[in-house]
């Protein structure tokens, strides 16, 4: 079982055509990611984030494309698979779960017939047996009164009670991969708790790999075992969680973990400032030369403005890219 | 529950229309062809002839129950057929886009140029007078705003929510333009369908009564009204009451449409119960 990763993705590219020209919208994403692992993506808006995540499941639509690289899901290159053999894996072995629970589902359709559907879509179930899975299911994500919960309509649902039920319904085929784009950010935080931890277990009990996609550091490093962070469509750094917090390598990621407040420190009790990264991310057509974090970097140096910085290896499969790091 | 009155009201003319139509042979006084007399020419309404007589002294009330057979039928089956037409071609143009897009929109746009009702007497020029006739005519005519509307609620729809999440879940185009799209704009389409219906019955009055639809004597509201035209001063009841039926018909149309969209909006069925 761990011979092989779940997910490899190599070198992938993401164009952009802006109708005169072609720009990388992100390029050189590689990452892997076993069976059963929880590995996060992190970055702030507009880094590229979540049109890698509809590359891995093939829903780049124009002006966007997939330029170039290799996306290896359980040993077969996928990025070029038709439009069919694609479609078998999205929903079956690849779900995905998206940050708005309440558009995610369609809203004249009671909750338990959208469950249902995937049993019927994917595992050729009859209507029947399928409607019995689905309370099933609803019951797995600790749905109360299931049975009766499967008649109702997505606007008689909390908004937790609907990221619950677009959790059923994406585990409901026992996906190898799920996709979390941003699953909790439109909840309050109590609610967001919950559902982290009931996605984490449903995934561990059934072997599910999670592919996280957030902007929240603290959130991915508590759930995962290894982070990317991405910047302006590059990964800038990967690591395991724990190390990315103690000892953040990349300029970028130290940023980021030094803007988070921390319970009982200074920051948190007001007596000094919490610390802000300057500047904004650069705009996909004016991605700076050099290191593209360059602007906004209190390290850059002449070589930084110039020339983009190689991966450089850490050990045990982490790296960075930046000139800079000791 | 004031939302279903107009549920309920719209939906017992509409039955009532039906309900006549359908028994009509039990319910009229006179056969509606053949019972022509002189004698009783031009009977004004009364307790003999609850609806008064024709020149030809046909009893009114009778030709105005057998006519809702011929209106109803041409109403709801033309109109069927236009809203199957125009949510097949709206609703794949506005989800697909492209070339098909285009295409769509070029035939909706010569369907609008063309007065709907030219467009008929040219097809019923071809195929001949007759009901079967009349019905396609209608049919493949006034499909254009359905069309529209279908093309406009796919656009709007395509980028919802629960539309990406259906494609991300692996289901196919024709699966989501069935299970997602389609329910969710079906209130619109019910509501231009029911007015669809009361324009098709007036179509069949225009058709009629150039000798295109149903023909005489054989009666529909359309052409009993054509028929009453020159003597709408010396004799009204000859227009009131076929005129009557249609507006009531159409009326019932109307506010069966409203009271469907209500009902077929989930916000407002729970609001109900």
């Amino acid at each position: 079982m761990t011979g092989s990763p779940l997910l490899e993705v190599e070198n992938l590219r993401i164009d952009l055509d802006d109708g005169s020209r072609r720009v990388a919208a992100a390029e050189g994403i590689s990452f892997r990611i076993d069976r059963g692992e929880t590995f996060g993506l992190v970055g702030e808006s507009g880094c590229g984030k979540s049109i890698t995540a509809l590359a891995l499941i093939g829903l780049l639509r124009s002006p966007l494309s997939i330029g170039g690289g290799v996306i290896r899901f359980d040993g077969q290159e996928i990025q070029h698979l038709s439009a069919a053999r694609q479609r078998q894996l999205r929903g079956n072995r690849i779900a995905m779960i998206f940050q708005e629970p309440m558009t995610a589902l369609n809203p004249v359709s009671p909750v338990g017939r959208q469950i249902a559907e995937m049993f019927v879509l994917h595992k050729g179930k009859s209507w029947r047996e399928a409607n019995q899975l689905a309370v099933e299911a609803l019951a797995s994500v600790r749905v109360p009164a299931p049975e009766r919960r499967v008649r109702d309509y997505p606007h008689q649902l909390s908004g937790g009670m609907r990221q619950r039920v677009m959790i059923a319904i994406a585990l409901a085929c026992g996906p190898d991969l799920l996709i979390a784009d941003e699953p909790t950010t439109a909840l309050d935080v109590t609610v967001q708790a919950e559902i982290i931890e009931l996605m984490r277990n449903l995934c561990a009990e059934r072997g599910t790999a999670i592919l996280m996609i957030s902007h929240d550091l603290g959130l991915v490093a508590n759930v995962c075992r290894r982070v990317a962070v991405m910047y302006a469509g590059r990964i800038v750094e990967e690591r395991g969680s724990a190390d990315i917090f103690r000892a953040p390598s990349h300029p970028y990621t130290q940023g980021l973990v030094d803007s988070l407040p921390r319970l009982g420190s200074r920051a948190a009790l007001g007596r000094s400032r919490l610390k802000e990264i300057a500047g904004v991310v650069p705009a996909i057509t004016r991605f700076p030369d050099g290191c593209r974090f360059n602007p906004r970097c209190a390290l850059a140096t002449e070589i930084c403005r110039t020339t983009a910085p190689q991966i450089d290896g850490l050990e045990a499969g982490d790296f960075v890219r930046c000139h800079h790091h000791a | 529950m004031k939302l279903r009155a107009n549920l309920v009201i719209g939906g017992a003319l509409f039955a009532l229309a039906i309900i006549v139509g359908l028994l009509a042979p039990w319910l009229a006084h006179t056969d509606p062809v053949m019972d022509a007399n002189l004698m009783n020419a031009e009977e004004p309404p009364s307790w003999t002839w609850w609806f008064g007589t024709d020149a030809q002294g046909r009893d009114i009330y009778s030709r105005v129950l057998y006519g809702a057979r011929v209106s109803l039928t041409v109403g709801i089956v033309s109109q069927l057929i236009n809203s199957v037409i125009g949510v097949a071609l709206g609703l794949s143009a506005g989800y697909f886009g492209g070339w098909w897009d285009d295409v769509v929109n070029a035939l909706t746009n010569l369907m609008l140029a063309i007065p709907s009702l030219i467009f008929a007497l040219a097809i019923m020029a071809v195929l001949g007078p007759g009901l079967t006739s009349l019905l396609i005519a209608l049919g493949l005519t006034n499909w254009s705003f359905t069309c529209r509307l279908a093309r406009a609620s796919a656009l709007s729809l395509r980028s919802q929510g629960y539309v990406q999440a259906a494609t991300v879940l692996g289901y196919g185009d024709v699966r989501i333009m069935i299970t997602q799209l389609l329910p969710n704009m079906l209130g619109p389409i019910v509501v231009i369908g029911t007015l669809g219906m009361g324009s098709a019955v007036l179509s069949e009055a225009a058709l009629s009564f150039l000798g295109l639809g149903v023909r005489p004597p054989f009666p529909s509201w359309g052409s009993m009204l054509s028929e009453a035209r020159e003597q709408i001063t010396t004799a009204p009841w000859l227009s009131i009451f076929p005129g009557l039926a249609i507006f009531l018909t159409v009326l019932g149309l109307n506010l069966l449409g409203d009271g469907l969209r209500d009902i077929l909006d989930p916000q407002s069925r729970s609001r109900r119960t």
